[in-house]
């Protein structure tokens, strides 16, 4: 016990102040990749709620794909494709060699489109839940669409999307732990490293995951509350 | 995009599918065992059972699959001492045995909320019926709370399965020669990306399709009191025939 304190504590052969600065690291990646997420989200829903087939018929491969695929093989595809994909461009303006993505922005690109296709059903199923006489009503007091967007639907979208939307956040919380195959130092990579050069393998990935639980928790708690807020003005049975 | 080596790529990956569909199988039937104890233990009331399977179901939902996997397999091999002396190396040695292990885990917390929200949506009517008749604790379960848990359950334990399905990917970081694993091979051999992944997406998602159709068969199955009466009388006719 005493020896976990020693390597996990701040000293100067303690591991503490790595594991946190890798924790601050993967939280930054998951907002990276879940907001990313809500500007994808958002958009498919609109193409799956809008009038074009052709939109709908996207929108409708978009989330069964990104759904029915494991998210490894989307990091895999970003990680690798992203960097073929910059060396091309690289080599039109002339520069050779290889041409690489940041880690961290090549694993907020995948969480990004992996969390976009939750968000978009999220997103789809809240809008759908909006009185249909309020959107009427909106229309017959003559608000223009954008008005209408601002005062009635985006509220109320939001207000029941955030319990879903507290679901995708601990989903792509636990995802970021994937791009740690990327190199990109975060919690999970960062206690592979330090097992590796300790050979004591079980006190970081405890660690780890004792603070992915700390952060899960942290955050179930924060979206409690934030649905209460959005629903303060609703009535209850 | 190149057709032949989409096709010579296809059949190279459909050789990691035994595997993948092995662990799937695997960690839905151990973990569905574990979920119903569980639920059971949920259920029971007693404070001594119930705790203990909530904070199981807190731990194991509140961290990523990875982590569980890797403290399975590379955090317990540094006990490696103890675990020869216990008699149970062979187990932690292999890191098929790990994965499934570290699945069948994982599933177990997200089925057993699944499990026993479908038991608690069993009408209380049928139950007090049940009990009326005099029908015991296990007649109970089996003849009226089992069946209508089981249907309840289905939707939402199909996409627990999809889920796992998806999962079985990870095993490929410790090792495993499954679908995302020669797949991760090619890609890095040939870079071609885009090709691999739709290749390799194209099994996960046959396979994810298989599975929800195969539920939603089972769901029709169990609800025969759903549908309407066959009224044709061409159709009797044709049976008769």
């Amino acid at each position: 016990m005493t020896h976990y304190v020693e390597l996990m504590g701040f000293g100067p052969t303690g591991w503490g102040p790595a594991m946190l600065r890798a924790a601050g690291l993967t939280l930054t990646v998951a907002v990276l990749g879940f907001l990313l997420g809500s500007v994808i989200g958002s958009a498919v829903a609109a193409a799956k709620l809008g009038r074009s087939r052709l939109l709908h018929g996207l929108g409708d491969g978009y989330t069964t794909v990104l759904r029915g695929v494991p998210d490894l093989l989307v990091i895999y595809l970003f990680y690798f494709g992203g960097s073929a994909a910059l060396t091309a461009i690289g080599r039109m303006f002339g520069a050779d060699g290889f041409v690489g993505v940041p880690a961290l922005a090549t694993g907020a690109m995948a969480l990004g489109v992996v969390s976009g296709a939750y968000q978009a059903e999220v997103y789809r199923g809240a809008y759908l839940a909006l009185a249909r006489g309020e959107l009427e009503a909106a229309r017959a007091v003559g608000m223009s669409r954008a008005l209408m967007f601002r005062r009635i639907i985006a509220p109320q979208t939001l207000r029941y999307a955030v319990p879903g939307l507290g679901n995708v956040w601990q989903l792509v919380l636990k995802e970021s732990a994937l791009i740690s195959v990327t190199g990109l130092i975060e919690l999970l990579r960062q206690s592979q490293i330090g097992s590796g050069s300790t050979r004591e393998p079980f006190p970081f990935f405890l660690t780890a995951g004792a603070l992915y639980l700390a952060i899960t928790t942290v955050s179930t708690y924060g979206f409690d509350r934030l649905e209460a807020w959005t629903m303060r003005g609703v009535r209850r049975a | 995009m190149d057709l032949s080596f989409l096709a010579e790529t296809w059949l190279a990956l459909l050789q990691g599918l035994p595997l993948t569909i092995e662990l799937a199988a695997g960690s839905v039937a151990c973990g569905g065992l574990l979920a119903a104890s569980l639920a059971g233990m949920r259920l029971s009331g007693s404070p001594f059972l119930g705790w203990p399977a909530r904070a199981y179901v807190f731990v194991f939902r509140g961290t990523p699959l990875l982590v569980q996997m890797f403290l399975i397999y590379y955090g317990l091999g540094q006990f490696r001492p103890t675990l020869q002396a216990w008699g149970v190396w062979w187990f932690f040695r292999e890191p098929s045995y790990c994965a499934l292990l570290a699945l069948s885990l994982n599933t177990a917390a997200y089925a057993s909320e699944i499990i026993r929200g479908a038991i608690l949506s069993v009408p209380h009517g049928q139950v007090e019926a049940a009990l009326a008749c005099g029908m015991g604790r296990w007649t109970r379960a089996r003849r009226i709370v089992g069946p209508i848990a089981l249907r309840q359950a289905l939707p939402a334990y199909s996409n627990e399965i999809v889920s796992m399905v998806k999962a079985t990917s990870l095993a490929s970081i410790i090792t495993l020669v499954e679908v995302t694993w020669i797949a991760q091979k090619l890609i890095s051999q040939t870079f071609r990306s885009v090709e691999i992944f739709v290749a390799a997406g194209s099994i996960y998602l046959l396979l994810n399709i298989v599975v929800t159709r195969a539920v939603l068969l089972l769901e029709y199955w169990l609800s025969p009191h759903l549908r309407g009466a066959p009224a044709e009388p061409a159709r009797l006719e044709a049976a008769h025939a």
